[in-house]
């Protein structure tokens, strides 16, 4: 029940990050608020697999993590350079 | 009855969410890319780690609080260097920063216009 609880919490915290995700002047504003929701989505689905009591969704959040720090360092890679490849 | 492992277990939960709250109004509130870039590259680490250390606790040795303490120390070494990467890509596109003298001038070409 109490793990539910922080569930709602982290949605709201999700919801506040995703104001600056619309709104950002700035196509990095849009990157950190996207990175920064990605890691609040690790917590939601190791909760998740709390309150359902299934332990396999903790593979599913370690995957999210890697799928999280590749997907920021590539987007910034582009950013700066114009290309993935050199 | 509550039993004082769930109160350690509680006091972890809120330490942690208070730090993603207090990351993402500092995403919202600050007023330039770097600073946010600031709060949203510690808090979020801190956060986690709090987080999944509060389910460690709930969860006692095992094999899924070991996958736990994976997550911990992948998001730890992972998540400031995602947000180096886009600071070294805005400071080298040359993205401005905050200063006060630039905000005045907004300040007065606000008034200016009214």
């Amino acid at each position: 029940m109490i793990f539910e609880i922080f569930l709602y919490v982290l949605l709201l915290t999700t919801s506040i990050v995703l104001y600056r995700v619309v709104r950002g002047p700035s196509v990095f504003d849009r990157i950190i608020g996207i990175n920064a929701i990605g890691t609040k989505t690790i917590i939601i689905i190791v909760l998740i697999s709390y309150v359902f009591q299934r332990p396999s969704f903790l593979d599913i959040a370690l995957l999210y993590a890697i799928l999280n720090f590749i997907g920021s360092v590539v987007v910034s890679v582009y950013l700066e350079r114009g290309g993935v490849t050199e | 009855m509550i039993e004082p492992k769930m109160i350690i277990v509680t006091l972890f939960l809120a330490g942690g969410s208070f730090f993603l709250i207090t990351g993402s109004l500092g995403v919202v509130r600050f007023p330039d890319t770097y600073s946010r870039m600031h709060a949203a590259g510690k808090c979020d680490t801190l956060g986690l780690s709090l987080m999944l250390i509060g389910l460690i606790v709930y969860q006692g040795l095992d094999l899924v609080s070991v996958k736990l303490a994976m997550i911990i120390l992948f998001v730890f070494f992972t998540g400031p260097v995602a947000v180096n990467a886009i600071i070294r890509a805005a400071l080298n596109t040359g993205h401005k920063m905050w200063t006060v003298e630039g905000w005045k001038e907004w300040k007065k070409e606000r008034e200016m216009s009214r």
